[in-house]
């Protein structure tokens, strides 16, 4: 194991996967002479030449498209979005063409397309750039979605994502590109699968559910509350859909008391989903309501202040703990 | 086909007197409430599929809209498979999940049947791009109609060919109305050729009434492409004798406009050509169109015996890897199918 940023660890993702498969191939917005927005395609270009490191127009509706058709005749795209906000105004190639394709052609044409950028607000970007766009394409039947939080979740969900038969879309978090953790060494094969969450931290006393953001929030939100006796289990989902019902009903049952931390909205939000399957499936387990904190329900204000009252944070969520602790 | 070899016009013609079969069946069959949902006729541009297909290779690529029944027949698809389909039987060619606009078959190489306006433009680019990618000589022929080409993903989708010069030929069928609309009323030029030009693609326009015309135009285009790819662009023009889809009388044209083009129809048209050079008699044409009628009647009585798709399969083509992976039960309505698995089989 060694110690890399987020960055560099989607970067190897696709230099391996690139190396391993000559169909797949990454498209988008200044992702090739530019070495990518976010600097995740660094180094892309000088390795594998403009066939396969494919700069685009500022057209996502197009080249999202055209990942989708050229996914038809046996290629994997890899389809980036300079952040997902762009990715709505390629929503009908997303929702409409990637998902649909496969029940509509009666099972004959399956999309193997990796959609990837950054999610999520990130700081003082405004209404239009800091969607946090999870729910509404978890929403979508056909689609899978996954929010890794840490370099060694980022490097083993992309390369399976890119291995994976269907449209994948791997939301990644803005705010962590330049993070660190410990991933396995490049001549190891890291694949990690879609729909495992991962206990990120164990405890027994309340469940914080969290995903992509929301998980160093969490964890520093955890080691406060061991200084008041108060052990919390982080789960962290790492895949929206599918989603690992089996790791969050584990630590209920042991825990009995969940606050979900999600970076999107509140109406219709993951954390509506997970507290629907929790009260259906173990109502029994649980010894008081389950409590979430996302997003307020407003657009992204631009003034800093009001930016950090509308983002789920530190003093919420344990606001929220106490309360589901009564404690 | 191989390469230089010319189709028979008689088998063309033949095709054409079945795609109108078929669509007059259709639309005795959807008044009769055997067709659900939309259902759009291509009575009267039939030559515009017809010769397009007697110009390029089986395995070149095409792709079309939601008017796309012709397509298929024209691709290979059997009746029984389309009738079929309409039927949304598991026999369809999309196994009864796609219905009239959806419209696939991967062994014919014809991909859908595509029902948002304007969508699968970019889904064309992204084949000729494999194509491009894989070094082929295979051509994709995308396939609109005048209503497409005031959508923002035809837009991106022509720039992004020309960019990357892609071996594609963009084939809007104009028959002068979008739903209801004339182009006229939708689009800024005078003529819709000239969008290609906007894109530095080399683009004409061909009388899409007229089989051999249409075929001669796409063949020349083809073989240039297949020498140096790039884009292309024509602008067939076509009529349809029926209304936008089943639910529209076309009110928003005259009698006589109608007659106008019914009086060049492409179908007696190639057969005047055809008789006038002896290469067809009236007994001969009598003996294909009652073929085309027979062949069509069998797709229906095909499609009325056959198994509707079984509801234990809901799940089976969301995703390529089957059900959703195996931790995750999908998300069904508490009363849903997936969860009464008990049902599965029955009609609820």
């Amino acid at each position: 194991m060694r110690e890399i940023t987020y960055r560099q660890a989607l970067n190897e993702a696709l230099a391996e996967e690139l190396e391993r498969d000559p169909n797949v191939f990454l498209m988008g917005e200044e992702v090739a002479e530019y070495q990518g927005a976010y600097k995740v395609s660094h180094g892309l270009l000088q390795r594998f030449g403009p066939r396969r490191i494919i700069d685009t127009p500022i057209s996502e509706n197009g080249f999202a498209g055209l990942g989708v058709g050229a996914a038809m005749v046996g290629l994997r795209p890899i389809i980036e979005f300079m952040t997902f906000s762009f990715s709505l105004v390629a929503f009908d190639q997303v929702v409409n063409n990637a998902p649909n394709m496969f029940t509509m052609s009666g099972g004959q044409f399956n999309i193997p397309i990796t959609f990837r950028g950054p999610n999520g607000p990130a700081h003082q970007l405004g209404a239009t750039h800091s969607h946090a766009t999870e729910n509404f394409y978890a929403s979508v039947p056909g689609l899978k979605v996954c929010t890794p939080a840490t370099p060694r979740d980022a490097k083993g969900l992309l390369k399976t994502a890119v291995r994976d038969d269907n449209p994948v879309l791997v939301l990644e978090a803005e705010l962590l590109y330049s993070s660190k953790g410990m991933v396995e060494p490049p001549d190891e094969e890291l694949l990690i699968p879609l729909g495992k969450a991962d206990v990120k931290r164990e405890g027994g006393d309340v469940s914080i559910i969290c995903y992509a953001q929301t998980v160093p929030l969490a964890l520093k939100v955890a080691s406060q509350l061991e200084e008041e006796d108060i052990s919390a289990e982080v789960v962290d989902l790492r895949s929206i859909k599918p989603l690992d019902e089996k790791a969050i009903f584990d630590s209920v049952e042991k825990t009995h008391r969940v606050v979900i931390v999600e970076q999107d909205h509140p109406f219709c939000g993951v954390g509506a989903e997970v507290c629907y399957r929790i009260q259906k499936n173990i109502f029994d387990a649980l010894d008081a309501p389950v409590l979430r904190v996302s997003q307020e329900d407003v657009p992204m204000p631009y003034n800093e202040r009001l930016e950090k009252a509308v983002l789920p944070n530190a003093d919420k969520i344990m606001a929220a703990v106490k309360k589901v602790c009564y404690a | 086909m191989q390469p230089g070899e010319q189709r028979d016009e008689v088998e063309m013609l033949s095709l054409m007197l079945l795609i109108r079969r078929f669509e007059e069946r259709a639309s005795q069959q959807y008044q009769a409430q055997k067709i659900g949902g939309f259902c759009h006729l291509y009575i009267g541009q039939e030559a515009v599929v017809a010769g397009a297909v007697a110009a390029v290779r089986d395995d070149d690529y095409i792709i079309t809209a939601y008017r796309d029944h012709a397509h298929a027949l024209a691709r290979g698809t059997s009746a029984n498979a389309c009738i079929a389909e309409l039927f949304g039987k598991e026999t369809g060619c999309s196994r009864g999940l796609g219905g009239s606009m959806h419209f696939f078959d991967r062994k014919n190489h014809m991909y859908g049947g595509h029902a948002i306006v304007g969508a699968h433009v970019p889904l064309a680019v992204g084949m000729a791009f494999a194509t491009k990618y894989r070094a082929e000589d295979r051509v994709t022929l995308c396939f609109f109609g005048d209503g497409a080409i005031n959508q923002g993903a035809f837009h991106e989708a022509l720039n992004l060919a020309a960019l990357f010069k892609l071996p594609i030929v963009f084939i809007c069928e104009n028959n002068l109305f979008a739903m209801g609309t004339s182009v006229k009323r939708s689009t800024s030029l005078k003529q819709i050729v000239d969008r290609a030009e906007g894109y530095d693609i080399p683009g004409e326009i061909v009388d899409g009434m007229n089989f051999r015309e249409v075929r001669d135009k796409i063949a020349e285009i083809v073989d240039s492409i297949r020498k140096e790819p790039h884009p292309a662009f024509l602008e067939v023009r076509t009529y349809r004798y029926r209304g936008h889809s089943m639910s529209d009388p076309a009110s928003y044209r005259t009698k006589e406009e109608l007659e106008k083009y019914r009086l060049d129809d492409p179908i007696t048209r190639l057969r005047a050509q055809l008789t006038r050079e002896g290469k067809l008699t009236n007994e001969q044409f009598d003996m294909l169109d009652k073929s085309a009628k027979e062949t069509v009647l069998a797709a229906v009585k095909f499609a009325e015996k056959s198994p509707e798709p079984p509801l234990d399969k809901l799940y089976d083509y969301t995703y390529a890897d089957g059900a959703i992976a195996a931790a995750v039960p999908p998300a069904g309505s508490d009363e849903s199918a997936a969860d009464t698995t008990a049902t599965a089989g029955k009609r609820r």
